[in-house]
């Protein structure tokens, strides 16, 4: 095996998280290293209009996406059944790549609440603990949103986002979110002018005492620079966002705002084509001693290194714990150990308003998040959930992310598949057809978890990820809350016609239909190492040089979109790693 | 747009792709009338010689898309937009050699559909034997291929498959029709340069401004009408 010459540090997956970690530890003058298995990806060439605005290559086969060819996972929805491979995308997509899953996604870019970091405590403290349905398994962060509140900020003006506040420092704002935690200043950037959906969304919610603003936004809203000098573009609402790189450099990705700055530094490396397959640790188990990876050539490669920072996608970062024996994979029998504990993911719901022909909606002129209002009245604790029994929540969104014909093209209930009515269905839906979606949390449980899969491997012969997953009684009740509210705005918009699309008791979890890329779980941070594999700055309890950043922190998922919630997390780890573990390196909390 | 109905290449197209079937069934006259005298006349471009479908296989998707996604008067069919064509090109395509799904086995195709496709068969293996299948079920039933029957009748038959109730020893019936019918829609709709959509014919249909991608001066003005045509990726304006 090849032996690399060793590095201060070596970052695993070179997305959101590699790149902030690489970009603030350049600055304390160690060596960094970033692994990226993909290739090396920037706006230009790879993005660049009109080769971007091409719905069948990356809206359709999916371009932009890890090839599932070489890596997938297996999914089953129970413990006693066999699980099978998710062997084409549905239901969630990776990223592959430099930028990883930062560059195909919307910029919905959004704080947690702050009872959102603490939830078990603050659904126990308000509900009592009976409120939680015994197999539920939530448990807080460990880290409170006050002590976040600065590096959510930071996030933002490094992202651009665009947006209006609604609580500044306590005092609630006119036009911005109600309910959102305290911010300590405005976003970096107005919001982006609605869309006409979202205008028609807006006045109805308001018409129902709801509290509508414009969706916190990472498409940038006029030009700006951020912190580091990176220039981002005014987004043009081209329609071509999610599942897409952007041409306008107006979406916030490390491409836009950290890579031109980056790459410059002498003291950072980045190395693609390089797939780790393992953290390395020491005879003692206790210290890890670098990574192997494979190189381009498929030759195994030994690169030790001081501090491992395990940066991959949620699923990758699960795997890859797994596979290199640090912290004691879960046992949901027992529900003792901690790698590929309490997965959760998301649930949507959305309602199709169909309109007379003298209404022109343009679904087209689309942003992936610019341009749409939300309501979050019903989001995380923001109402009383004593009457309705369910724990969590979620944001009530009008508006558009694109009318994209193959897979935007939405027509009225009873339309057939095909033939001369679905034709004419196309022809006079298209123009006056647009959403109202919920995006609504889901929960932990001690039966819903991640582990390696006993029989399918990938293209290196390594097991795959296994996911066991299937929808519970909460999140039903919860999702038709939310619906029945996004309802009452929905008729108070007054559609020709409209129609619901929902997951109702019963209906098991389908691979089939995307729901979100917000998969979360698997190595969480806590409180305490017999229930969380991180301490709260996402440094492993057993091995305390090696971090793991991302949305596999979350110990259960929230109803927001997870990349604010991650980059604040992945800004306070890497400050407590620059200004202390560097100095000091050992346990930054102690058991 | 030199390419009228009675142009020596329109001539040819038609006949090398209607074999076995009567133009008019295919086409349908409204498509014709609209072709001739229409303001977006239907031009079926230079013939097109199937790369990896046999000739069999050739007239049994021009005979099916024609049926799925019809001509008539609200706007051009899958046929005259060069939908097989598309078809064609995907099958030679990394996507048609299943080259971007995970394709290990073991293979379980009885699990539930929610855990996903579980089959063996790359698109490209499952339109030969979808089509094989069908074509002898076919042959069976009315004693003639698919493509010979008449509009109603293959109407039957994609119903049939599409709902399950025909079965097919090979492979499951809605497996491929899902899959026909999801392709057709991306020949359809798809930018003009993978072979389908000719003329953005279904882009002027809906509405949809193709890959103009750029519409900061419309987002202030909500509910306005939208005025200008489609674009494609290579610069084709309509």
């Amino acid at each position: 095996m090849t032996r690399m010459k060793p590095v201060d540090v070596v970052i695993v997956g070179f997305g959101w998280t590699g790149a902030i970690m690489a970009m603030e530890l350049a600055d304390a003058g160690i060596n960094i290293l970033a692994l990226e298995r993909g290739d090396y990806r920037d706006t230009s060439p790879d993005f660049a209009y009109p080769r971007s605005a091409d719905e069948l290559a990356y809206g359709i086969r999916g371009g932009l996406f890890q090839p599932l060819a070489r890596e997938t996972i297996t999914i089953r929805h129970t413990l006693d059944e066999t699980a099978v491979p998710y062997r084409q995308y549905g239901s969630f997509l990776f990223g592959t790549h430099v930028g990883g899953a930062g560059i195909h996604w919307n910029g919905q870019h959004y704080r947690p609440s702050p009872e959102d970091m603490e939830l078990e405590s603050h659904i126990t403290q308000r509900y009592g603990k009976k409120f939680m349905p015994e197999d539920m398994q939530i448990q807080d962060y460990g880290v409170s949103y006050d002590e976040l509140e600065p590096f959510f900020d930071q996030f933002e003006y490094v992202c651009g986002t665009s947006g209006r506040a609604g609580n500044l420092n306590g005092e609630i704002k006119d036009g911005g979110n109600p309910f959102e935690g305290p911010r300590k200043r405005e976003y970096p950037n107005p919001p982006v002018a609605d869309n006409y959906a979202a205008k028609l969304f807006a006045d109805a919610a308001r018409t129902l005492g709801h509290k509508p603003f414009p969706q916190p936004s990472s498409n940038a809203s006029q030009p700006y620079t951020n912190p580091y000098g990176a220039r981002l573009g005014p987004c043009n609402l081209c329609g071509y966002c999610e599942r897409f790189g952007c041409y306008m450099y107006s979406k916030a990705s490390p491409q836009t705002t950290i890579l031109p700055v980056l790459m410059r530094r002498s003291n950072f490396e980045l190395r693609t084509n390089s797939h780790v397959t393992r953290v390395n640790l020491d005879n003692t188990g206790k210290r890890a001693t670098g990574v192997t990876y494979i190189d381009a050539q498929g030759q195994q490669v030994e690169q030790p290194a001081d501090l491992v920072i395990v940066a991959a996608f949620q699923m990758h970062n699960v795997r890859l714990m797994l596979m290199s024996g640090i912290g004691k994979p879960y046992d949901p029998k027992t529900g003792t150990g901690v790698i590929g504990k309490n997965y959760a993911y998301q649930m949507m719901s959305s309602i199709a308003l169909f309109y007379d022909k003298d209404v022109a909606i343009n679904p087209f002129a689309s942003a992936g998040s610019g341009g749409n209002q939300i309501i979050d009245d019903f989001n995380s604790d923001h109402f009383d959930h004593g009457p309705h029994g369910f724990v969590g929540g979620g944001y009530i969104l009008g508006g558009q992310t694109g009318g994209r014909p193959i897979q935007q093209l939405t027509l009225p209930p009873g339309t057939p598949a095909w033939g001369e009515k679905w034709k004419r269905a196309a022809k006079d839906s298209y123009l006056h057809t647009t959403g109202v979606q919920t995006h609504g949390s889901v929960m932990s449980y001690r039966d819903r978890y991640l582990d390696l899969d006993p029989t399918y491997k990938d293209s290196f012969g390594l097991p795959l990820l296994r996911m066991t997953f299937d929808w519970h009684d909460n999140e039903y009740k919860m999702t038709r809350f939310l619906t029945d509210r996004a309802q009452e705005i929905v008729d108070q918009m007054k559609p020709r016609q409209s129609a619901q699309t929902i997951r109702k008791p019963g209906d098991h979890y389908d691979t089939r239909q995307y729901q979100t890329t917000h998969t979360t779980g698997g190595v969480i941070q806590g409180k305490d190492p017999n229930t969380s594999a991180l301490n709260n700055f996402q440094q492993s309890w057993d091995v305390h040089n090696v971090f793991v950043t991302g949305a596999s922190a979350f110990p259960q998922n929230i109803g927001y979109n997870p990349t604010g919630l991650i980059g604040g997390l992945t800004y306070r780890s890497v400050k407590a790693i620059r200004e202390t573990y560097l100095k000091n390196p050992g346990p930054l909390v102690q058991a | 747009m030199s390419d009228k109905l009675g142009s020596p290449s329109r001539r040819d197209f038609l006949r090398q792709s209607l074999v076995a079937v009567p133009a008019v069934s295919l086409l349908g006259t409204s498509a014709i009338a609209q072709s001739q005298g229409g303001a977006a006349p239907a031009t079926a471009g230079p013939a097109y010689t199937p790369h990896y479908f046999t000739a069999p296989e050739w007239e049994f998707i021009q005979a099916a898309v024609d049926r799925l996604i019809p001509s008539s008067e609200d706007g051009p069919g899958a046929l005259e937009l060069g939908v097989p064509e598309f078809l064609d090109r995907q099958m030679d395509d990394a996507y048609g050699h299943g080259g971007l799904w995970y394709m290990q086995g073991p293979f379980v195709p009885d699990t539930p559909p929610t855990l996903g496709y579980q089959l063996r068969f790359a698109p490209r293996d499952l339109y030969r034997t979808g089509i094989a299948a069908v074509d002898d079920w076919c042959q069976k039933q009315h004693n003639k291929h698919f493509s010979a029957l008449p509009p109603e009748q293959r109407d039957e038959v994609l119903h049939g498959l599409e709902k399950g109730d025909i079965k097919l020893d090979q492979l499951p019936a809605t497996a491929f029709f899902s899959l026909l019918l999801t392709n057709t829609k991306e020949g359809y709709f798809a930018d003009p340069m993978y072979g389908g959509n000719k003329n953005m014919g279904s882009w002027k249909m809906i509405g949809f401004p193709g890959a103009r991608a750029d519409f900061a001066d419309w987002i202030e003005q909500p509910g306005k009408v939208y005025p200008l045509g489609p674009v494609s990726i290579k610069g084709a304006k309509s």
